[in-house]
Parts: C-alpha cells; sequence; structure tokens
C-alpha cells in the first residue's frame, strides 16, 4: 500500500521536487509558451505581440496547409498499414520459435532500431538514388539482357533509364516504413505471446485451417497489442521529420517540415506555434481514439 | 520416437519452420540489412563517386578521423550522451520512487504529465526548446567548452528522464514492501532503507534506464537540431549538414564506425544483462521518438 505523503513529508519532497521543477521548467514552460505563441502576431522582425488571435489557426485550416495536414495523416496511416503487413508475420514467427532462435530473431530486429536514424535514413539514400545500387544492379541487367538479345539477333533494348527513387512520395513511405518497422513488430509480439495457446490448438484440431484460425482466434485476442502497435507507429510516422526532408521531393512536405521552416527560415513564429499545435491535438486525438477502441474487450470469434 | 518426431511435417504451431514465413523473415531482414551493409562495405571503396567498386582503401577512414569538425561533433555527442543520461538516471529514479512509494493529490496528473515528453513529437518539443533557450533563458555565447552544451543537455535530460521512470517504476512494481518496513523495524533511517534496500533493487532498472537514456541523448536529431548553434554540432547535426549537400564516402566511414560501436555497446549491455531477449527488448515499445 502506498504510503501518504504526510507521513514523511521530507522524503517525499527530496524525491518530488527535483524532478517535478525540471519538468515544469524544461518541458512544460516551454510547450507553454509555444502554446500561447499560437495566439500571437508577429510585429516587425523579432517581436511578437499576444493579441489572442485564433488568425494563426485559420491559416492552418486554409486549403494549402490542410492539405499537407491531410496528407500528413494519409502518409502516417500507410505506413502503419505497411508496417503491419510486413511486421505481423516477423512477431508470429517471433512468437513460435524456439527460445534460443526467439532471441536471436528480437535482435535481428533491434540492431537497426539501435543504430543512429540519420544513419539509417542516409543508408536507405545510397540504396534509392538515381545512381544508386537498385538502379545500378537495374542497369548492369538490362545492359546483358539487351546484349543477350542482340546476340540471338533480336533488337537491342537502347538505354537504360534509371528509375527515380528518391525524391519523392514513394521513398519517403519506405523510408519510415524501413524507420518504424521495430515500433510495430515488438508490441505485436508482446500481445502475441501472451496468447493461450491451448486456444490456438483447440482450434487447429477442430478443423479450422491456419488463415481461419488467425482471422477468428489470434486477431481478435491480440487485438489490443495491434491497437497499441498501430498507435506506436502511427505517432512518430506524423510527426516525422528527417525522413521526408531527406528522401521527399518538394511535393512530399510534411507537417514537421512545415513547422521547421517557420521556426527557422520564414521566421514565422505564432504560425509555427500553431502548426505545432494542430500536430499535437492531432497526436492526442489518435491516442483518445486507440483508448476508446481498446475499452470494448475483444474476444475469439465462434 | 523422437528420431520420428523430428522428421515429421511442422507441428501445427511450429510456424518458423514453414517455408512461407522463412521466406518472409529473409525478405525483411534483407530489408533491414542491405542498406547498412552496402553502406559498410562501400565505405572501403577506392572511388570517389562511391558506386561501383573499384578496390579496397581505408583512405576514407583516415580522412574522417582527420576530419576535425567531425571530431569535435563526436565528441561533443559522448558528452551529451554521458551528462544528460547520467542526471536522466537520477531524476527518472527519484521520480520513480516518489510515484511507486507515496499517495498525494495531483498523482494522476502528475503521472500524464511525466507521459507528455514521451508522446509529444519531437518536432514539437525541439520548437518549444528553441523558443525557450531563445527568450526565456539565453544560453551564453562563447562559454568555455561542455558549458556551451548546457542547452542541449537540459533538452535531452527533459526527454530521456520520463523513460528511465517508466522502465524504474515497471521493476519497484515487483518490491516486497515488506522489506522496507522490516529495515525500518530493524532500526534503519529512511535514508539508510532508501540506500541498502531500495536502490539495490532498482539497480538492474537503473542500468536498463541508462542504457536507453544513452540511446537516446546519442540518437537524436531534431530537438538537437533546434538547439544546437553554430559552435555546438553534434555528430547527427554534423553528419545531417554533410549529408545534405552530397553522398560522401567520408560518411560513409564515420557512420561504420558508428555502427560498430553500437553493436558493441549492444554486445556488451548483452553480456551485463545475460539474456539477449530480455536485453533486447528492454523500455522498447516506449520508444517512440524517430
Amino acid at each position: 500500500m502506498e504510503q501518504s505523503w504526510k507521513q514523511a513529508k521530507a522524503v517525499f519532497a527530496g524525491a518530488l521536487g527535483p524532478p517535478l521543477f525540471w519538468l515544469v521548467l524544461f518541458f512544460l514552460v516551454p510547450l507553454g509558451i509555444v502554446w500561447v505563441y499560437s495566439f500571437g502576431q508577429n510585429q516587425g522582425l523579432t517581436e511578437i505581440s499576444f493579441t489572442g488571435t485564433f488568425a494563426n489557426y485559420a491559416r492552418a485550416l486554409e486549403p494549402l496547409y490542410l492539405k499537407i495536414l491531410l496528407k500528413s495523416a494519409g502518409v502516417a496511416a500507410l505506413t502503419t498499414f505497411l508496417c503491419l503487413v510486413v511486421g505481423f508475420p516477423v512477431a508470429l514467427a517471433i512468437t513460435f520459435a524456439s527460445n534460443r532462435a526467439k532471441a536471436w530473431l528480437l535482435l535481428l530486429i533491434m540492431l537497426p532500431f539501435w543504430t543512429n536514424l540519420l544513419i539509417r535514413t542516409y543508408a536507405l539514400m545510397a540504396v534509392l538514388r538515381t545512381e544508386g545500387y537498385i538502379n545500378q544492379s537495374l542497369g548492369w541487367l538490362w545492359t546483358h539482357a539487351g546484349g543477350l538479345m542482340t546476340l540471338l539477333g533480336l533488337a537491342p533494348l537502347g538505354d537504360f533509364t534509371p528509375l527515380e527513387l528518391l525524391h519523392n512520395n514513394f521513398a519517403v513511405v519506405v523510408g519510415l516504413v524501413y524507420v518504424h518497422l521495430p515500433f510495430m513488430v515488438l508490441p505485436l509480439y508482446s500481445a502475441l505471446d501472451r496468447l493461450d495457446r491451448s486456444l490456438l490448438e483447440a482450434s487447429l484440431d477442430l478443423g479450422a485451417g491456419h488463415l481461419r484460425t488467425l482471422a477468428l482466434i489470434v486477431v481478435p485476442l491480440a487485438l489490443p497489442g495491434i491497437m497499441s502497435g498501430l498507435l506506436i507507429t502511427f505517432i512518430p510516422a506524423l510527426g516525422a521529420y528527417l525522413t521526408p526532408d531527406l528522401l521527399g521531393g518538394p511535393d512530399s512536405q510534411m507537417i514537421a517540415n512545415v513547422i521547421e521552416r517557420q521556426f527557422k527560415r520564414a521566421n514565422d513564429w505564432p504560425f509555427g506555434a500553431a502548426m505545432s499545435f494542430m500536430l499535437m491535438y492531432l497526436t492526442f486525438i489518435a491516442i483518445a481514439a486507440q483508448g476508446l477502441l481498446s475499452r470494448r474487450r475483444p474476444e475469439a470469434r465462434r | 520416437m523422437s528420431e520420428r518426431i523430428r522428421k515429421e511435417p511442422p507441428g501445427p504451431l511450429e510456424y518458423l519452420r514453414r517455408w512461407p514465413l522463412r521466406a518472409w523473415l529473409v525478405m525483411v531482414a534483407v530489408f533491414l540489412y542491405a542498406p547498412l551493409i552496402t553502406l559498410m562495405a562501400f565505405s572501403f571503396n577506392d572511388s570517389r563517386r562511391n558506386i561501383v567498386w573499384q578496390g579496397f582503401t581505408l583512405k576514407y577512414y583516415a580522412k574522417a578521423l582527420t576530419n576535425e569538425s567531425l571530431i569535435q561533433a563526436f565528441v561533443n555527442s559522448l558528452t551529451i550522451a554521458a551528462v544528460s543520461t547520467l542526471l536522466s538516471v537520477v531524476l527518472g529514479a527519484m521520480a520513480a520512487f516518489a510515484l511507486w512509494r507515496f499517495r498525494f493529490t495531483g498523482k494522476a496528473a502528475l503521472d500524464g504529465a511525466m507521459a507528455l515528453p514521451i508522446v509529444v513529437p519531437e518536432i514539437c518539443m525541439g520548437v518549444a526548446m528553441l523558443v525557450f533557450f531563445a527568450k526565456v533563458l539565453p544560453w551564453p555565447q562563447g562559454l568555455p567548452w561542455p558549458l556551451d552544451l548546457g542547452a542541449i543537455i537540459i533538452a535531452h535530460v527533459s526527454f530521456s528522464f520520463p523513460f528511465v521512470a517508466v522502465v524504474v517504476r515497471a521493476r519497484m512494481a515487483s518490491f516486497n514492501r515488506e522489506l522496507e518496513e522490516a529495515a525500518k523495524d530493524l532500526g534503519a533511517s529512511e535514508w539508510r532503507t532508501i540506500r541498502d534496500v531500495v536502490i539495490p533493487h532498482m539497480s538492474p532498472s537503473l542500468l536498463a534506464g541508462a542504457l536507453l537514456a544513452f540511446t537516446l541523448s546519442l540518437d537524436d536529431f531534431v530537438i538537437t537540431f533546434f538547439t544546437s548553434g553554430p559552435d555546438t554540432v553534434t555528430f547527427p547535426v554534423k553528419v545531417y549538414s554533410m549529408v545534405r549537400f552530397s553522398v560522401t564516402p567520408e560518411v560513409n566511414a564515420a557512420s561504420t564506425l558508428l555502427i560498430v560501436i553500437t553493436v558493441v555497446l549492444t554486445a556488451v549491455a548483452l553480456r551485463l544483462q545475460g539474456d539477449p531477449a530480455a536485453a533486447a527488448g528492454h523500455g522498447v515499445p516506449d520508444k517512440t521518438k524517430s
């Protein structure tokens, strides 16, 4: 049983004081200032006056920015879905592996995750570039296939045109899936690992196939874990800055890139602050939605 | 009998022994590792354009290791990670202890507030730090070396210590409060009880929390990007500015070194924690930063 703080005031104050002080001064206050700024107006170059205006939010909902907001949500949702599709079989394999294989498979998923994000993004750039490894390999195949066809007396294939793989929306989605896959696999694994295996065995014994067992038993029972996996992947993907910045083209900006530009280049802090809070509200809506959906307790269906 | 079972088709739940799943795992492994492995391999490639294999060389390592600003950025990163880890572990353990031990009004609110740095998008926290250090607490320019990193260290502690608190609190859930009472009955003071009974129980989670905080700090780009000045560049920020303009083999070499360091640290962490599976999962679903 927890102790009432009144019984040991000195210990309570000593333990809670420093972290509370830090949290308030170096986290809540900065965030609060940004929130206040979002209702302000630029006066001259560096002055910002607080007029309590909603103009910044109105501007954030103009078609240009609304489109970016919706697009970011769409890209994040697509990323989350692809992570689920790619990650679910992996989580399934890890769950039912022997203990030794399990440890190695988890390590396999975790090791890239511990590697610096910037390095991973950079590695992906080198693969996808116009002169990158994929285009190099395709070009090599193309030339040799062309040579082979000439040899056979057919018309040559012509020059190889490299695929445009980098600096577009495709690259952004690939990059986001690449970076966020572990976020999905680990919660899925921990949910699947807790399943009662006898239920699965019973279903298989009673003649249901693997796919049917998966759809009617495993997925409903693991639903809370799947939902938290979706959320844990969606939130960072929605606020991603580095991936769209380095892998995207001019039309693949996401919210975070707009925010960065307002603060670092356009110098329109009030608008940037409003965009930041739009992103925060979207994040909180996602969390609340997940909370509401997982309140209904799922059961295996007959 | 067991010999015969071995040769039978895989059991109903032995999904790992079925070929479609094996093929899928191989594909995912290629997807995850091929970019990193090619990056490492091509750091030894003797070609400026870095796409066709021209022969083995170490010259880009020599170049990276003599690049003064790159080395400085790397030293900065390690210093920031070390100091912010220390502070985060202390603050995180204190917060976890207070939340575990005491009942007080506003506890739910504090719980929520402690979760905020974990869920708030990095970019929002980055701009908050930018505004804070520009308007409220302008960090003096031109301080001697470790002190000029103060703003970045403060920002890193703010996002790491709640993670440490989560890890430590999970560990404290398994603590038997009667041990604490027994210590007090036997005449130990409050402080003595904490030092000799509570902290020893916490210690594995302190180590796990420290590893997590160190990784988060070393890995962070976005928040540092908004708090660093021209003289306080960290390794990710430096690599970013190099990558932004062109792909250079020097970056490949530096990245390879960092990957090797990561792998070695991981191996050490696994050794320390014994069970690779447990270590691989430490505090992970909480790492929502990207």
